[in-house]
């Protein structure tokens, strides 16, 4: 069904339960995300996409990505108050973050050092290496690659994220759909000397040559795609596949 | 684990997938713990990642991916307990069964554990002994129990 509503005075129609954060782009206007990417299921986890929402009457602050439109929202995506608050959020997450994307969203707010700094946050910070648990990586593996290995573990200030047992993820194809999508560039996906590795899971795999001498891809996730599609199993060997 | 065991267990939640968390306190409750085999066998048969349980069983603290003792020891260390000595029943039971509190003994019967308040403040301080209730406890009197047990153990 489709639904009106406005956006910075502007006119605008959606599909009903629609993400708000994505219809607002759709119209042309720049609200900051970090844990939202449109392939998967928003989760609204790290709060920068917060907006004003203005519905039958009342108005609130609420994170844009995984608020669903609905008839006669009324939409402002910058004001003061909306730029206090996410400068606020993203001065909790400096505190925990060292990453460059995030000193630079920051900065962006006026943000460039974190009164929730200490030195526990500070060796979080370097442990995590720049992760803020936003789950995206989680979300794609699970729902684009539809191979699972990446979840969450522990909760409160022991959260991480990773793989099951801490153990290399015999599952990972080593695609690069979580490392690229990662909002903090920590993963380390890397292809040196014929292998891909992803330094985050510690998943290293060789890469496979055709029968010309030319790199294809990681041997074990053509052979995911392989079985998946029902392909004869030297389909990428004997040169299949788009053209390189 | 015996395949048995958790072939069992799945059944009886109709091998549903939103049971999964029932199903992962009957294995527990069965193993003391969650053992890889039993974790590994209900995600294949529940078509559920692997991922997915691992992250669960982190999540909740009453879960164990690590083998505990044949006899669970849980001291309360909520504020009421503490305050009435609940330190001492801990450093009592960490003598009399030789492990450090968070830790199984090296004959495999004992695990000594904390827990912040079980909410039956008024009968602190508490230890639960395989899920029995020792309340208005001493130092004396659980260590009493602990030893009685470890005879009995020994001998079998
Ligand atoms: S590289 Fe591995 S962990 Fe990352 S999305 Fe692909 S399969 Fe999942
Ligand atoms: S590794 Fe990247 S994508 Fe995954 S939770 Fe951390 S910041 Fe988010
Ligand atoms: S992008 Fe909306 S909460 Fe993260
Ligand atoms: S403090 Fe021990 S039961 Fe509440």
């Amino acid at each position: 069904m489709t639904v009106e509503i406005t956006i910075n005075g502007v006119k605008a129609k959606a599909e009903k339960g629609e993400s708000l954060l994505e219809v607002i782009r759709k119209y042309g206007f720049d609200v900051p995300s970090l844990c939202h990417h449109h392939a998967v299921e928003p989760c609204g986890s790290c709060r920068v996409c917060l907006v004003s929402v203005t519905d039958n009457g009342r108005t609130k602050l609420a994170a844009s990505c995984n608020y669903k439109v609905r008839e006669g929202l009324d939409i402002t995506t910058d004001s003061e108050e909306i730029r206090r608050n996410r400068a606020m959020v993203l001065e909790l997450m400096l505190a925990e973050s060292n990453a460059p994307a995030i000193q630079k969203l920051a900065a962006e707010y006026g943000v460039t050092s974190s009164r929730f700094e200490t030195e526990e946050s500070k060796a979080l910070a370097a442990e995590r290496d720049g992760c803020i648990l936003c789950g995206l990586c989680v979300r794609v593996c699970e729902e684009v690659v539809e191979v699972a290995a990446l979840n969450f573990k522990g909760r409160g200030d022991k959260r991480d994220v990773g793989t099951p047992y801490q153990e290399t993820p015999q599952n990972c194809i080593a695609c690069g759909a979580c490392a690229y999508v990662c909002p903090t560039d920590c993963i380390g996906f890397v292809e040196e000397n014929g292998v891909r590795k992803l330094k985050k899971w510690n998943r290293e795999l060789p890469i496979l040559k055709d029968d010309a001498g030319r790199p294809v891809g990681p041997q074990f996730q053509l052979f995911y795609f392989t079985q998946k599609a029902g392909l004869p199993a030297d389909f990428y060997k004997k040169g299949g596949g788009p053209a390189r | 684990m015996d395949t048995a065991k958790v072939e069992a267990i799945i059944t009886k939640h109709n091998g549903d997938a939103t049971a999964l968390l029932a199903i992962m306190q009957d294995i527990q409750a069965e193993e003391n713990y969650l053992p890889r085999d039993a974790v590994e066998h209900v995600a294949k048969k529940l078509g559920i990642p692997i991922s997915r349980i691992y992250s669960m069983a982190t999540f909740f603290e009453s879960f164990h991916l690590e083998p505990r003792g044949k006899h669970i020891c849980t001291v309360c260390m909520g504020t009421a307990c503490h305050v009435r000595g609940a330190q001492r029943l801990v450093e009592q039971l960490e003598r009399d069964l030789k492990v450090m509190s968070g830790g199984t003994s090296e004959d495999g019967l004992f695990t000594l554990e904390e827990v912040n308040c079980v909410g039956a403040c008024a009968l602190g301080p508490l230890v639960i002994i395989d899920g029995k209730y020792h309340g208005n406890t001493t130092s004396a009197k659980i260590s009493k129990v602990v030893t009685g047990m470890q005879k009995e153990e020994g001998g079998k």
